[in-house]
């Protein structure tokens, strides 16, 4: 048990300071923005729209595709090249599959509805901040929701279970792992599941049940967000 | 998006808009802020009316090209994301982010803004080079205005990140107190004919009614540094003149709306 005083000078299950606010992007149907710390997300839903090519339609409901994509100033180094690459190709897949269980578009048949998320800046949590904001922004477009996700990164550093860990502490110099959980507020189910580097099963579970509890902060402040548009424009 | 072309056209030719502006009159409110993001060595986000756009600058150390060995270079990237408009799809730019990307590129380049000479840290070996990257958040319309306010925003912002003496490796965390060696403040505006009439600033329906534009390129002595003619309309030369006058009025403008607004930040 090394590491007992986190880079940061966090509590091992402190949250990064959250700002969050929804209707940021008058152009879209919905939009959100979630900051933690340095890592700032914006999304925007656009749709139910036609979806193309046709053969993609379900005629039984809409489905939603998310694109996640890091600006290119908003790397730890150098400049990232845009145009997409297959880090964040994957992260759109399983953002997609964390939102699905939610959204409810039986009533929107052969649409689509697109979540586009997009980080200015960063510092590790990329794609739980893509997820809280998504959520959001879902829910600021009015597309049918049975509950909302709420996501953060836990991890082992050193032997000690964090929550919400920063680029300093993903490159801490030990054993270090990082498991980015999505986790819907209702059922408390888990809808993100991912892993970097080493740990026992124990801390795992740990590690996961530390994302459920403190994503029940995250939800609160999503919320918060909601009302605070909805409530001023009663 | 529904479009009133014919409503906006008519309206020109009286003289009148559709929400109500002068012809030569900017969206309000105009707002800046500075710093939006820790990783690039400077960055901008700029508003007028309901369209935002981000401007960033990365810094990077690299070989001069042979023919000028003893400069750096820049860059300017744009992007029009799928998440500003409906209007947008994913995939590589288009036509509108590449014109876009080029006619600010050409403003900054060709009024020599950024000393490029100073750039050069070793003749023939090493040089740095400056990418701004323009990133739309919502386009309601006149991106070509609000993209070059924030390049010079981004610009002006803009810290030298730290070097290892010993390595030459690139601390990104790590900014110094070094600004980009800007001598000129170029702004570019883009002036537009709509039956007939010339006006400045116009909305997503305003863009796609005009029969012409000039974008047009002015440091703060009134010296042109890039032009772009667009729509399929021909221009008279009187026409260009007076587009000139519009382009360095309205330049200044927006060069003392950018210097009040960097003015209050500081405060």
């Amino acid at each position: 048990m090394v590491y007992t005083k986190r880079v940061d000078g966090r509590k091992l299950d402190e949250l990064r300071p959250i700002e969050a606010k929804v209707g940021v992007i008058p152009n879209a149907k919905g939009s959100a923005m979630f900051r933690s710390g340095h890592t700032l997300a914006y999304a925007a839903v656009y749709g139910p729209r036609e979806l193309f090519p046709k053969h993609l339609q379900n005629p039984k409901k809409g489905i939603i595709r998310c694109y996640y994509n890091m600006m290119p100033f908003s790397g730890s180094g150098e400049r990232i090249r845009p145009g997409g690459n297959r880090r964040a190709q994957e992260i759109s897949m399983v953002m997609t599959n964390a939102l699905n269980p939610v959204v409810d578009l039986s009533a929107f048949p052969n649409t689509v509805v697109d979540i586009f998320v997009e980080l200015p800046q960063t510092d590790a949590g990329t794609r739980c901040a893509a997820i809280c904001a998504a959520s959001m922004a879902l829910a600021d477009a009015g597309i049918p929701m049975k509950d909302m996700v709420s996501a953060v990164a836990c991890g082992e550093v050193d032997g000690t279970v964090v929550a919400d860990l920063i680029y300093d502490e993903e490159a801490y110099d030990a054993i270090v792992s990082d498991i980015p959980v999505a986790v819907l507020h209702n059922s408390k189910e888990v809808t993100l599941l991912q892993m970097d580097g080493e740990i026992s099963k124990e801390a795992l579970l740990r590690a996961i049940q530390m994302a459920q509890k403190v994503t029940e902060k995250i939800h609160e402040i999503q919320k918060k967000a909601l009302k605070d548009k909805y409530a001023r424009e009663e | 998006m529904i479009i009133n072309k014919e409503t906006i056209l008519q309206l020109a030719k009286q003289g009148k808009r559709l929400d109500g502006r002068g012809l030569l009159e900017y969206r309000t409110p105009f707002e800046v802020e500075l710093d939006i993001s820790w990783t690039a060595e400077g960055s901008a986000k700029v508003r007028l009316g309901e369209t935002v756009v981000i401007a960033g600058v990365k810094m990077s150390l690299d070989k001069p090209y042979a023919d000028t060995a003893d400069e750096g270079g820049i860059t300017v990237n744009a992007e029009l994301l799928p998440l500003s408009s409906p209007e947008y799809e994913p995939g590589p730019p288009q036509m509108k982010g590449i014109e876009l990307a080029r006619v600010t590129d050409r403003g900054i380049r060709e009024s020599h803004a950024i000393d490029l000479k100073k750039l050069c840290v070793t003749p023939g070996e090493k040089a740095w080079f400056v990418t701004i990257d323009l990133i739309s958040i919502n386009d309601a319309g006149n991106l070509f205005d609000v993209a070059t306010v924030a390049a010079l925003a981004a610009l002006k912002n803009a810290r030298f990140p730290y070097v290892d003496p010993e390595t030459g490796v690139i601390d990104y965390h790590k900014k110094t107190d070094q600004k980009v060696p800007l001598v000129k403040e170029p702004i570019g505006i883009t002036v537009y004919k709509i039956s007939g009439n010339l006006l400045v600033d116009p909305t997503s329906e305003e863009e796609k009614s005009y029969d012409a534009r000039l974008s047009v390129a002015t440091d703060e002595h009134g010296i042109i540094s890039a032009l772009q003619k667009g729509g399929d309309a021909p221009l008279t030369v009187d026409e260009i003149g007076k587009m000139i006058d519009i382009a360095m009025d309205k330049a200044k403008f927006l060069r003392n709306a950018l210097d009040k607004e960097l003015a209050r930040k500081k405060k």
